[in-house]
């Protein structure tokens, strides 16, 4: 490292006011109008207030853990920041491809001085892991197909109330939960009953419900899409992919809030990189109150800081105000089902493969 | 140099012929393999050290044996059978591996592997790893049991040591459904999680759909191009190679637009009244969406030795049947169509060896109904992180191709085959 900063002071002092020597710091991201958030809210200030770094984007997000894991075999490691799900950063967590972070000393306190795992709270869900956003997954339904608007989420699984197809995420996770919260099920009975055979068939029998009239969506466009093309008349969707569709495009669609699955997205930062040091206080910088309500004006996903949620301001080019539409506005989180990423570790296989089989039966 | 014998033959300079001869076929040879060694060397590097090394990682499985080291040597005199829980000794090396694991985050691996095997591994290995290191003396069994309870479960004693090998069978059983019981018999996957035989069938089953429709579709299409004229078979063939150099995302995309319930097709269908506004058909996501991408995206590759092969047949052996009485009928399929038989085994082992492994359009478009198990694959690759799963599917997969392979040769024999 020294070796290297020595090479950086050469080069400067060579370049000699022709230009600064540069940090190239690779940052995997999911692209998209999401990436275009961050790069407004704190790659862009970042570069501006120091010249020396430059930070490159690389979309490769969805692919992160895979990637990741590919290049530690290799030996290799030439991401410097990654930001992943909860779960995936805890898997990496696990197999050792990420660094630990020390919360309080590593990322900037709160402005009234609360220092960083207290701002972040009960988002920190492992030390690897530094959350940036909260999303969900919720409904949104066709405004102008439905003839009553749904409200719970019993009426997604309810086909005489609302007749129609409906899209839901291709794989358990939420989904089962839902079928037993539609069944009636509370929430806190939920994963007890998921742990038990009885529990899971129920979920099942709830499902089959309205297999027949399901479409399953992979990618996260996609059922915004089939909202617009009136292929679905309800479908769960990333919340800020509803926002957009809505709000951006102005489509005949409306939020159904109830039980909106709950979920984190933050940065990693990889064993190995070869910057470390930069990242950490580029880290520092875009992970703090400001930056992460700035990157709420872009984009409608909830900051994970406690002190960002009041300085949360309009949208920068429609200009409407983003407090309501994020999933933590108290309207919208009425009630909510947080990710039980734990749960999810230790089942995870066995839920998707009985999934798959209950798909494949027809 | 040996005194030559009279009346052997020599070169100018008086070297026997055969050792003159010799050496230049040496150097010739020297000069073949020079020109295809880059070659090689490119294919051992990019395709057969990582397909190799791919496919040892469906039966390794030294990670569990190397981070509990201690563990797995106290273990080897326990009896898997005699349903007790190991000795103390066992739960102190236990101990000692977390805390080293701790340090290394290795046991974090350690639980995910297992967790492959029994669900609620993950947890327990995660929560184990935090607070072993309190545990400083004994009684280590009691400690590690009021860390949780699973410790003292016969079956995660039975898991870890079967899984203590260097070598597992446990990723092939799970590819075929099988599964190992808590007692290390064999037996069939819960019925509920049967997943991955069906899918083998569906892919088989579905990639001779396509190549028969791709058959069906290109052999008119190659025979027109290879009797009209140039200037028009050129102008057909452009319009065969346009789609293949569209985007694979664009083309798969416009067949979503074309196909779905509020696509182009039904709306047509709805408007001239053929179907009712309620009947619209679904040939999107699910395994007709699949079947009909997929036929158009792979048809090139039936089309290309059809008609390279169809190029060669003179037309004069038609004129030939003609002349001996055929009728055109009798002429084309006596004549004609066992001429084309090695285009027609070229392109349909193509197409059946390209779709078998194709993994994007299905995704896009295959629904539940129309998923091949090449996304299975992707989805322990990319998600699941199971590459000893992913890699015995693949290793399957390919054995299956293989053999398909071997049969085609025995059937029709591979000598036959012509790519033009």
């Amino acid at each position: 490292m020294q070796g290297k900063t020595i090479a950086i002071g050469l080069a400067a002092a060579l370049a000699a006011g022709a230009a600064h020597a540069q940090t190239k710091l690779v940052v995997v991201s999911w692209g998209g109008a999401y990436s275009a958030s961050q790069q407004k809210a704190y790659h862009d200030p970042y570069m501006a207030m120091n010249p020396e770094i430059e930070i490159l984007n690389d979309d490769s997000a969805s692919e992160g853990l895979s990637k990741l894991r590919a290049m530690a075999e290799a030996n290799n490691v030439t991401w410097d920041l990654v930001d992943m799900i909860a779960s995936d950063a805890i898997t990496a967590c696990d197999e050792g491809l990420v660094l630990e972070i020390d919360f309080d000393n590593a990322l900037a306190s709160a402005p009234d001085g609360t220092s960083a795992s207290e701002d972040f709270g009960d988002m920190i869900v492992s030390e690897c892991f530094i959350p940036q956003i909260v999303y969900s997954t919720t409904f949104g339904y066709r405004t102008d197909l439905v003839k009553t608007p749904p409200t719970t989420i019993a009426d997604v699984f309810d086909l005489e109330k609302i007749p129609g197809k409906r899209g839901l995420e291709k794989k358990p996770l939420a989904n089962i939960e839902w079928a037993l919260l539609a069944d009636g099920v509370a929430l806190e009975d939920v994963y007890d009953m998921l742990s038990t055979r009885e529990g899971i068939d129920r979920a099942y029998a709830k499902l089959d419900t309205i297999k027949s009239e399901v479409v399953w969506w992979a990618k996260g466009a996609v059922p915004v899409q089939l909202l617009a093309d009136g292929e679905v008349v309800i479908a769960s969707a990333y919340n800020g992919r509803l926002f957009s569709g809505i709000e951006e495009e102005k489509q005949p669609i409306a939020m159904m809030w109830d039980w909106q699955w709950f979920d984190l997205d933050g940065w990693v930062v990889p064993k190995g990189g070869k910057n470390t040091d930069a990242v950490m206080k580029f880290l520092r910088f875009a992970t703090d109150t400001q930056r992460l309500a700035d990157q709420a004006k872009y984009i409608s996903y909830g900051p994970a800081r406690m002190s960002s949620a009041p300085l949360v301001g309009k949208h920068a080019t429609l200009g409407i105000e983003m407090g309501p539409h994020m999933p933590t506005a108290p309207a919208n989180s009425k009630s909510m089902l947080p990710n039980n990423i734990e749960w999810w570790a230790d089942y995870g296989d066995e839920m998707n493969e009985r999934f798959n089989a209950w798909l494949a039966k027809g | 140099m040996a005194a030559i014998a009279p009346g052997q033959l020599t070169t100018a300079d008086g070297t026997p012929l055969k050792v003159s001869f010799a050496r230049a076929l040496r150097r010739s040879r020297l000069k073949a393999l020079g020109l295809v060694l880059p070659l090689f060397a490119f294919l051992l590097i990019t395709f057969l050290v990582p397909i190799g090394d791919m496919l040892f990682r469906s039966v390794e499985n030294q990670l569990v044996g190397r981070v509990l080291h201690r563990t797995v040597a106290a273990l080897a005199d326990w009896d898997p059978a005699s349903g007790e829980l190991p000795g103390e000794p066992v739960f102190e090396a236990l101990v000692a591996d977390f805390v080293e694991g701790r340090e290394n985050r290795t046991t974090g691996r350690v639980g995910v592997r297992l967790n492959y095997e029994l669900g609620g591994m993950s947890s327990l290995f995660r929560k184990t790893g935090r607070r072993a290191k309190r545990i400083r003396e004994a009684p280590y069994r009691a400690a590690m049991i009021a860390i949780d309870e699973r410790w003292g479960n016969l079956d995660v004693w039975r898991l870890v040591k079967r899984e203590s090998d260097a070598y597992t069978a446990s990723y092939y059983l799970a590819a075929v459904d099988l599964r190992f019981t808590a007692e290390g018999s064999i037996a069939r996957q819960e019925e509920e999680r049967q997943i991955y035989l069906r899918l083998f069938g569906r892919t088989l089953w579905l990639s001779l759909i396509i190549t028969t429709l791709c058959l069906l579709l290109g052999y008119p299409i190659s025979y027109l191009m290879a009797t009209l004229p140039v200037r028009t078979s050129n102008l057909l063939m452009i319009m065969v190679l346009l789609p293949f150099w569209t985007s694979l995302l664009v083309r798969t995309t416009c067949w979503i637009a074309l196909l779905q319930q509020q696509g182009v097709i039904n709306d047509l269908l709805v408007w001239t009244g053929l179907i009712g506004e309620d009947n619209r058909l679904s040939m999107i996501h699910n395994r007709t969406g699949t079947i009909i991408a997929m036929t158009h995206i792979l048809l090139p590759f039936m089309v290309l030795p059809l008609y390279s092969v169809m190029k060669t047949i003179p037309p004069s052996y038609m004129r030939a049947a003609r002349s001996l009485g055929a009728n055109p009928f009798t002429a084309f399929v006596r004549v004609y169509m066992p001429n084309t038989a090695a285009g027609v085994g070229a392109g349909s082992i193509l197409v059946f060896i390209i779709a078998i492994g194709y993994y994007i359009t299905p995704a896009l478009v295959g629904g539940t109904s129309g998923t091949l198990i090449s996304n299975f694959i992707a989805h322990h690759m990319q998600v699941s992180l199971n590459w000893g799963l992913a890699a015995a599917l693949g290793a399957l997969l390919l054995a299956a191709v293989l053999a398909l392979y071997v049969l085609y040769d025995k059937l029709v024999g591979i000598d036959n085959m012509r790519l033009g």
